[in-house]
C-alpha cells in the first residue's frame, strides 16, 4: 500500500513539472520570411574572470569565446559572447551546462536561465530586413556575419541575436516579452515581403 | 541615430543601446564620515554642467553592459572618444587644438 501511494505521489510530481514553454510551436509564415518558436533548450547564464577560462571550456565541451560579437557552437552547445567576462550557453541536445560547470572549482558563477528565455527562429532571405526592422545594430554580413552574436534591443525588449547561418537568426528573449517580440517579428515579416 | 564607440565590444553601435551614466571622474571620499556638509554636497550634488566638451560616465546597458567613459561635446552632441573606465582622463584629445 505504502508502495501504491509513492507511486501517486511520484506521478503527481512528474504531473506537476511538466514543462509548458511559452507560445509553444507557433509560428509564423510570410513570403521570404519564417518565424517560429524554437523547442526548449538549457541555458545558463556564465560570469568568469579570465583565469578560469580554459578550464570552464574543457567542462562545457566548447571554448568560451573572447572576442566581442563572437560565437562558438560544438555538439549543439553555443557559447555566446555577450560581455567580457560573461557567456550565454545555449545546450540543444539535452545535456546540462550547468551540471558540467558544477564540476570545476576555477572560480565562476553559472546561473541557470533555461525557463526564463524562449528561442525565436528567424529564417529567410528577408530575415535580415525582418529583425532589423526593430534591431537598430548594423546585420548586414561584413558588420554581423555567421556565428556572430550579440545582447541587443529589438523595439522595446532586450534581446540576444545570434546569426546561425546568412539567412537565419537566433532570437533569444525573456519569456515574459515574448509575445511582444513575437508578435514585433511577424508584423515585421509580413511587412519584409512587401 | 547616434553612433556610439563601445570599448569594450570595441566598435560603434546605435545609441539606443546606451544609458547615460552622469559625470565622470568623480572621486569617492577616502574618510566620507569626516566630511563637511559643504564638502559632501560639493561631491554628491554639484555638476560641472559645461557648455562644450564634458567627460561621461556612460553604460552600454543592452549590449556588453559595461560602464565606460566617454567625453562628449555638449553644443553638438558629438562623441569625441570613448575609453573604458577606470582609465585616466584622456590628456589631448583627438582632434583638439593644442
Amino acid at each position: 500500500m505504502a508502495k501504491a501511494a509513492a507511486k501517486t505521489k511520484a506521478a503527481a510530481a512528474s504531473a506537476s513539472v511538466e514543462r509548458r514553454p511559452a507560445l509553444a510551436g507557433r509560428t509564423l509564415s510570410a513570403p521570404g520570411v519564417k518565424v517560429e518558436m524554437l523547442p526548449p533548450a538549457e541555458r545558463i547564464s556564465l560570469r568568469a574572470p579570465q583565469a578560469s577560462l580554459a578550464a570552464l571550456s574543457k567542462a562545457l565541451g566548447v571554448t568560451l569565446p573572447v572576442k566581442p560579437k563572437s560565437s562558438a557552437t560544438k555538439d549543439g552547445r553555443t557559447a555566446l559572447w555577450l560581455g567580457p567576462d560573461e557567456w550565454m550557453i545555449i545546450d540543444e541536445a539535452g545535456n546540462d551546462p550547468l551540471a558540467d560547470c558544477a564540476k570545476i572549482s576555477a572560480l565562476h558563477s553559472a546561473v541557470g536561465i533555461s525557463h526564463r528565455n524562449v528561442g525565436i527562429s528567424v529564417a529567410g532571405p528577408a530575415a535580415a530586413v525582418t529583425v532589423n526592422s526593430g534591431c537598430p545594430q548594423d546585420l548586414s554580413l561584413d558588420a554581423f556575419p555567421v556565428g556572430a552574436a550579440s545582447r541587443t534591443i529589438l523595439g522595446k525588449s532586450e534581446i540576444v541575436l545570434l546569426r546561425t547561418a546568412a539567412d537565419a537568426f537566433r532570437v533569444e528573449c525573456w519569456r515574459s516579452f515574448s509575445d511582444y517580440v513575437f508578435t514585433l517579428l511577424s508584423e515585421a515579416a509580413s511587412d519584409a515581403a512587401n | 541615430m547616434l553612433l556610439i564607440r563601445c570599448p569594450y565590444c570595441e566598435e560603434e553601435r546605435p545609441e539606443l543601446e546606451f544609458r547615460n551614466a552622469g559625470e565622470a571622474h568623480i572621486a569617492r571620499p577616502t574618510n566620507i564620515a569626516a566630511e563637511s556638509d559643504d564638502d559632501f554636497e560639493k561631491f554628491f550634488f554639484i555638476r560641472a554642467n559645461p557648455k562644450g566638451v564634458i567627460y561621461e560616465r556612460w553604460r552600454h546597458i543592452h549590449g556588453c553592459a559595461r560602464f565606460f567613459n566617454a567625453v562628449r561635446d555638449t553644443v553638438t552632441d558629438k562623441f569625441i572618444m570613448t575609453y573604458k573606465a577606470g582609465e585616466p582622463k584622456p590628456a589631448k584629445l583627438p582632434g583638439a587644438a593644442k
